[in-house]
């Protein structure tokens, strides 16, 4: 087994029309024993701004709290919103630099630049960044979800079709992995509001 | 009796343990589903054969057409799938000598399961989908694993690009977390449709997965085959 | 007492290292990079040379990116192809870039290729080889063009024609049987788009779009999906779901408002 199938997880960012929306199972759990069905994944950076983590939840809470630190510090010294490529870039530099000796987590970035451009990315555990025009997705459920979003995603969804598809595509895609799952949460990002659903899902 | 190390000088030949392994399996890549509908059944397989990075074949069909009534899609080892499909042609044969009527599909599911389990160590390396039309005339599909583990579904996706595909079915086909959608029993036409987006979209994301698609549609008149492209990089 | 934030130093950090060793001696299995797969090459012709590559990133058997850029800007004479770990890729080449501008800011003068080589090549034989990157360099300096191939040891090849990643052999197959000395830049351009094809078709690990980038004495020609054989074809139907199919549990709004009246900050 690798490490970064320990605690179990699913996450997947998607672009719209004006939109992006970011969505991840809420399972928190030790190989096959279930744990938390609350578990934080996603985490907002800014207002537009989201961060995705998928890996060894002890990396994740980590990461989180030296992104927090570090996003604060750009904030205080350049007294100015991090954008999202910034802040992409921002991750995966911390992410490599350590190359030998990585943190065990893939993230997804999902946001609107300031204009409300769509900007979505995802990393592997060392820092390589990858910027499709479509969705990424990462965690234990990533083939499943691959499958489902490679087949459902269709460009310049409204925030509420988006909603729909990104949440399908989340929910089937975690009942064919067995250490995620357990509820949903998805998060759909336009200029004027950020809409926030938890999902009825299986809990076993 | 003295002992003589591998790093001592000696005069005399050394005996030292030599062990030489050979790995009897391979795997071949490639992906197969079964959806079973009210009066029909669809079998597709695409046609890629692959070792490692390398493209062995861009057509090695790996469906084969058993009866009037059943498909078997084979994956994992081709050579084995081969080796098993000869075997269950020539017991159908026999059978069909023997009582002077073809197989159904629920004797010829149940046979199949023995043969794998009769090779319990030693296993043939396949993953086995068979689909057909019962005795009614009902659409079925088994799924099997190298060991003769089956289990009758509605809809069933194995391979490389199994786990891709088999989320897409449970939504698309068996209306999973659609609360609201009719759960009626899709139309021919309608399955045949998901079939091609189904490996259209894993052709994209799997590597082992494309050049061809071959689809076969068993009704009660007969099956038919549908070859279409797909993505050869 | 305040803890004081001091700025990153550079160069790698092992914090985590003993933690991952321990997991690993535990039998954890290591985890899996995104790799790019690759077929990279590059040829020399009449005015300068060309360099091309396919856009597949993989991560073990499932396709990562679709189109990533796998030819990476060194210099405004020079670009570097990369094959390997997709990270190491990046970042070795991003470090480069970097330091090649400070050395034309201290120097005043242009880059030269052979600087940019031995950069590489000593940074890569620090690390022994634990970065995992093949690398295919070519510029125009000065000296004229100049095409080398430098392996993740550090050991270097200067070749008139030359091939990286798991589809090198299928590309080299293309050279071998068609590469001819002082060839017409459009004839480069069809060989070199051939030895991707070879390695997108032939070799898993590579796949999609041709990129390719022609550089001469003094410009640069950069065709980011320059051929492009694989787009997905259409869907036999829709998969949009009406509104309200998915059961939701809570629903949460956060509206953004802008406070048009009150009176402005008074920073007097």
């Amino acid at each position: 087994m690798s490490i970064m199938d320990y605690n179990g997880s699913a996450i997947i960012a998607m672009k719209g029309k004006n939109c992006v929306a970011i969505a991840a199972d809420r399972r928190f759990g030790v190989q096959a024993m279930t744990l938390a069905t609350n578990f934080q994944k996603i985490f907002p950076i800014t207002d537009h701004l989201y961060l995705g983590l998928p890996g060894l939840a002890t990396d994740v809470q980590t990461l989180h709290e030296r992104f927090r630190m570090k996003v604060n510090m750009y904030h205080l010294r350049e007294e100015r919103e991090i954008t999202p490529s910034t802040f992409a870039s921002l991750v995966a530099s911390t992410l490599y630099e350590r190359r030998f000796g990585s943190y065990f987590a893939e993230p997804l970035i999902a946001g609107l630049e300031k204009d409300g451009t769509p900007y979505i990315c995802s990393m592997d555990l060392i820092g390589c960044v990858t910027t499709p025009g479509d969705f990424v997705v990462a965690g234990t459920a990533s083939n499943q979800l691959y499958g489902m979003a490679e087949s459902l995603y269709e460009p310049n969804l409204e925030p509420e079709d988006l909603f729909e598809t990104i949440s399908q595509v989340l929910l089937n895609a975690v009942d064919r992995d067995a250490i995620s799952g357990w509820g949903g949460i998805v998060h759909v990002i336009t200029l004027d509001k950020v809409i926030t659903r938890t999902l009825k899902g299986r809990m076993d | 009796m003295t002992i003589v190390h591998a790093h001592q000088v000696s005069a005399a030949p050394v005996q030292t343990l030599m062990e030489r392994r050979f790995s009897p399996y391979t795997e071949n890549g490639g992906t197969t589903l079964a959806v079973a509908g009210e009066d029909f059944c669809v079998i597709a397989g695409d046609t890629r054969q692959s070792e490692g990075y390398h493209i062995n074949s861009r057509y090695a069909p790996k469906v084969y057409q058993l009866s009037n009534g059943a498909v078997l899609a084979t994956g994992g080892m081709y050579a084995d799938g081969l080796t098993l499909v000869k075997r269950l042609e020539q017991r159908l044969e026999w059978y069909f000598h023997q009582h002077e009527k073809t197989m159904g599909i629920g004797a010829l599911a149940q046979m199949l399961s023995i043969m794998l389990y009769n090779k319990r160590f030693f296993p043939y390396y396949v993953w086995n989908t068979l689909g057909g039309l019962d005795e009614e005339g009902k659409g079925c599909v088994f799924s099997y694993d190298p060991v003769g583990n089956y289990e009758k579904h509605h809809w069933n996706c194995s391979g490389s690009a199994g786990h891709l595909i088999q989320p897409f079915l449970d939504n698309q086909v068996g209306h999973k977390h659609q609360p609201k959608a009719q759960a009626g029993l899709l139309s021919f036409d309608h399955v045949v449709r998901l079939v091609k987006d189904a490996f259209t979209g894993a052709t994209e994301r799997d590597i082992y997965t494309g050049d061809y698609l071959e689809i076969f549609i068993v009704r009660a008149g007969g099956i038919t085959k549908e070859k279409i492209d797909l993505k050869k990089d | 007492m305040a803890t004081k934030v001091s700025p990153p130093k550079g160069g790698f950090n092992f914090d985590n290292f003993t933690r991952n060793a321990m997991l690993m001696d535990k039998g954890m299995k290591p985890p899996k990079y995104t790799k790019t797969g690759t077929t990279i090459c590059g040829c020399l012709f009449k005015d300068g040379l060309v360099l091309g590559a396919d856009t597949r990133a993989t991560e073990g058997p499932i396709v990562a990116d679709k189109n990533c850029e796998k030819i990476h800007y060194l210099a405004p004479n020079m670009y570097c192809c990369g094959a390997g770990t997709a990270a190491d890729c990046d970042h070795t080449t991003k470090l480069l870039e970097s330091k090649l501008e400070l050395h034309r800011l201290q120097t005043g003068r242009k880059s030269r290729v052979a600087t940019a080589l031995t950069m590489l090549k000593q940074m890569l034989f620090k690390y022994q080889g634990q970065l995992g990157t093949a690398l295919i360099l070519g510029g125009f300096d000065v000296e004229g063009p100049h095409l080398y191939t430098i392996y993740p040891h550090g050991s270097t090849d200067k070749l008139p024609y030359v091939t990286m990643g798991s589809g090198s052999l299928a590309a080299m197959a293309i050279f071998e049987s068609r590469w001819k000395k002082d060839m017409e830049l459009e004839d480069a351009m069809e060989l070199v788009k051939e030895a991707i094809y070879a390695g997108v078709f032939n070799d898993l690990g590579s796949g999609s779009n041709v990129d390719l980038c022609v550089i001469k004495k003094d410009s640069v020609d950069y065709r980011r999906g320059y051929s492009q054989p694989n787009t997905r074809g259409t869907k036999e139907q829709t998969y949009k779901f009406p509104r309200g199919t998915t059961a939701v549990l809570t629903s949460d709004i956060r509206q953004f408002v802008d406070v048009l009246d009150g009176d402005a900050m008074d920073t007097s």
